[in-house]
């Protein structure tokens, strides 16, 4: 991944601990470029809200400069910081109308009261709740809160905005129309945004790049397709989408790709990923939807024997799991197309896979 | 479960019974086991506290003594038109009266009753009691005003007409220092002896003081005990629940060995040279002292309330302001102080009316300038034994709380108040 030619923000060699003993952010180096989408998934634990509190202000890094916008802020009071936040919990001041709410980061900044009408009424438009105006936080829906919180982040301007699982609270349906509206607002705003959450599909569809926390270590730092095709290591295979793994041991390594022998014997013919010497384990990656069935003598290197163990219909695709090579955990997704192969429980077929699409990763 | 089905406009259940006589039975049910469940704490509220208030509002007006004792005299005083003494009628039925009350005992609590409205009054019956059972025949007028020449005023009878009457206002009267003059008009008392509406006032006044301190001091108290971390606050809370598992007089009384002009602050004072052996502060037996000791009794009444609405404000609600630019200050004062106001109403109401009721510490520590309301309806209970006047006080007292309340609802809504 090539550096960001003009980072808004920039993380250099943070570290934090809140007890001196664990490190809960591990030497982090991060640059998120202006008008950049970039989310922070991982799971729970992570030291996601713990960076972005850091990038706030209400958390001191122990270790290391943050940079906004080529100042370092690490002894900027979070008030100075000129970033909107959008809060878990909406935060909405419950004393407060939709409006005086919105008015509030305004008067801070001592606006002229057309100004700050004009721009509430900009806001409201924006997320559509131009009617709602004079209610109080408790007489909106959550859906509605969450709008108002986001409105109230954007009012003033900022030119980055952080969030913090902004729809964790939402039900499915009303999660996905919020994250659209989200992405269309980043859109069209050119903010910067810093988006945290532990769902990754809500990463997937929203940013320009993901950036995946694991123990306080960014595991991969990639745009979504990169993250999802091209995983760099076994964590990452696992946590973005639905991933086979076999464990070997690399036999030969020759150029890109490497021979891997299987614990439950078989050799693979894998792309050379997170693997640097012959003898080293390793976790083979393979995406179910990258297997064939009954593929045609010598398209692909990798073919094995397989029983079908169970089959799960799914509309677009049959969802078929397998026993291969003593795993009776390897899924592959059959596709609901015309002339598909049509499976029996218990039935033994031959799959098979290209090099390019099973990776070699750590173990 | 019940169909309802709709028939000539009656929703009925599937039996047909009327859909709402079927609820009301369901209920009534409910009803009876809930009003079995609060009925012992009923029975008490009533015993002990709605019949006592009724009694005593009762009292306030209450007026036996006179009406019962010389009631022909009163009947007699009936058309009398207050421009000159009355008759020797008058003067025998009364002479009449007094001798029966006397022999019975009971003169004394007539001359008490008229002693209360007119000052000096009570030697007036007293010695002419004594002088009618020396003699058996009239004419008394003469006699009387021999006795006493108060006799021949005609205060003295309008005065015991008006203390005749068997329901009276005169002690509401004089709980705000008024009185009614020979021919009825309500007039002020004479300044030396108003002594209520002065004592309501700084009554109100010290209660209002002690509020305002409490308040002071117990809001950082309870944002510590909501804010930090939890071990350190359950720390603080077993700090401001521990005066109540100590007894009130035990808590009094350390005040005054802390604070009398040999005590423990005024040897420290005079120990590090701040003030002489001779200038020793007076700091107990005053008002100072009043107010310290009951600032001291009432403060975890203002604190648990401030307590329990601070609990509930979210933290995130102070970063989101600071996000927005607000400085600390200014995200305390627009956003923590005013969702904290529902507790300070709360904490203030509750200590206030406690404050303006408080008997036994300004009894014990507020010597002769600290006393308070309370002390003098209790003076009138215990010493002066004029319960209608005590009741009347009592009365105002309530009434005045009442209408607090009634303000209070009025201006912030019960509904929002948060006791803990
Ligand atoms: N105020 C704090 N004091 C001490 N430890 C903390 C504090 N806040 C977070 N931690 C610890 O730091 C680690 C990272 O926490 P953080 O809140 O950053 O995780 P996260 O990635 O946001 O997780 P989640 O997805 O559950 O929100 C956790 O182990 C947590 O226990
Ligand atoms: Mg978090």
């Amino acid at each position: 991944m090539a550096e960001p030619v003009d980072a808004l923000v920039r993380f250099k060699e943070v570290q934090k601990s809140y007890d001196g003993e664990t490190l809960v952010v591990k030497n982090l180096n991060l640059d998120v470029a202006r008008g950049e989408f970039l989310t922070m998934l991982g799971p729970s634990g992570s030291g996601k809200t713990t960076c972005l509190m850091m990038l706030a202000g209400f958390e001191t890094a122990t270790h290391g400069e943050i940079y906004l916008d080529g100042q370092a802020i690490n002894n900027v009071p979070p008030h100075r910081r000129n970033i909107g936040m959008v809060f878990q919990n909406y935060a909405l001041f419950p004393h407060m109308t939709v409006r005086e709410n919105l008015a509030y980061p305004l008067e801070v900044r001592k606006l002229g009261k057309a100004e700050i009408e004009q721009k509430i009424a900009r806001a409201l438009a924006m997320v559509q709740l131009e009617a709602f105006g004079d209610r109080r936080p408790g007489q909106l829906s959550g859906g509605q809160a969450q709008r108002v919180a986001v409105a109230r982040a954007l009012v003033f301007e900022p030119q980055l905005v952080l969030m913090d699982e902004p729809l964790g609270a939402l039900d499915k349906q009303l999660r996905e129309q919020m994250q659209y509206e989200i992405k269309h607002i980043h859109e069209n705003l050119g903010v910067t945004v810093v988006y945290v959450t532990h769902d990754q599909s809500e990463a997937l569809t929203m940013s320009n790049r993901i950036a995946v926390f694991n123990d306080g270590v960014i595991q991969q730092l990639a745009p979504p397709d990169a993250l999802y095709e091209e995983p760099e290591n076994a964590f990452v295979a696992q946590f973005i989408g639905e991933n086979n793994r076999l464990l070997g041991k690399v036999q030969a390594m020759n150029g890109q790709t490497c021979r891997v022998t299987l614990d439950d014997g078989g050799d693979v013919e894998a792309l050379a990923v997170n693997v640097d010497q012959v003898g080293a384990r390793s976790t083979l990656s393979l995406r179910p939807e990258r297997v064939t069935i009954n593929p045609a003598a010598d398209s692909v290197p990798n073919v094995f024997d397989a029983r079908v163990e169970e089959l799960i219909y799914l509309g677009d695709h049959m969802r078929t799991r397998f026993n291969v090579c003593g795993h009776d955990d390897f899924i592959v997704k059959v596709p609901n197309a015309a002339g598909h192969v049509v499976l029996e429980p218990g039935e033994v077929v031959k799959i098979g896979w290209k090099a390019e699409d099973c990776r070699a990763l750590d173990a | 479960m019940a169909q309802a089905t709709l028939d000539m406009g009656v929703i009925t259940t599937v039996d047909g019974t009327p859909l709402k006589t079927k609820l009301r039975q369901a209920e009534r049910r409910n009803r009876l086991r809930s009003f079995g469940l609060v009925f012992p704490l009923l029975a008490f509220i009533m015993i002990s506290f709605v019949f006592p208030i009724g009694d005593m509002i009762f009292r306030s007006v209450d007026n036996p003594v006179v009406a019962q004792h010389l009631p022909r005299t009163l009947a007699a005083l009936e058309n009398w038109d207050g421009q000159e003494i009355p008759d020797e009628e008058v003067f025998s039925v009364l002479a009449q009266e007094m001798r029966v009350a006397a022999e019975a005992r009971e003169i004394g609590k007539v001359a008490t009753r008229l002693n209360y409205d007119l000052p000096g009054s009570r030697s007036t019956i007293t010695k002419t009691a004594r002088k009618i059972r020396k003699i058996e025949e009239g004419p008394y007028k003469e006699v009387f005003i021999e006795a006493d020449k108060d006799w021949g005023e005609t205060e003295t009878w309008s005065k015991l007409k008006q203390v005749g009457e068997r329901y009276t206002i005169s002690y509401y009267l004089a709980a705000v220092d008024l009185q009614r003059d020979a021919t009825g008009n309500i007039i002020s008392q004479p300044e030396n002896r108003q002594i209520y509406v002065p004592l309501f006032l700084r009554t109100l006044w010290v209660s209002l003081l002690i509020t305002v301190i409490c308040l002071l001091l117990a809001y950082p108290i309870a944002y510590l005990m909501a804010t930090l971390p939890v071990r350190y606050s359950n720390l603080l809370i077993i700090l401001v629940l521990l005066p109540f598992w100590t007894s009130l007089l035990v808590r009094t009384t350390s005040w005054i060995v802390l604070l009398q002009t040999e005590g423990v602050l005024n040897d420290i004072l005079v120990w590090i040279g701040v003030i002489s052996d001779e200038g020793r502060i007076q700091m107990i037996y005053n008002m100072t002292g009043t107010i310290v000791a009951m600032v001291h009794i009432l403060l975890p009444f203002m604190v648990l309330p401030l307590f329990s609405v601070m609990k509930t404000i979210s933290p995130s609600y102070m970063r989101a302001a600071k996000s927005l630019g607000a400085t600390p200050s200014r995200a305390f004062w627009t956003v923590y102080f005013p969702n904290t106001v529902p507790g300070i109403g709360a904490g203030s109401l509750l200590v206030f009316i406690l404050a303006i009721g408080y008997y036994i510490t300004p009894a014990l520590v507020g010597g002769r300038t600290g006393q308070l309301i309370s002390n003098f309806i209790a003076f009138h209970m215990q010493s002066s034994l004029n319960w209608g006047l005590a009741a009347a006080l009592g009365g105002l007292l309530l009434a005045g709380v009442l209408a607090l309340y009634w303000l209070y609802n009025r201006v912030v809504g019960i509904d929002s108040m948060k006791f803990g």
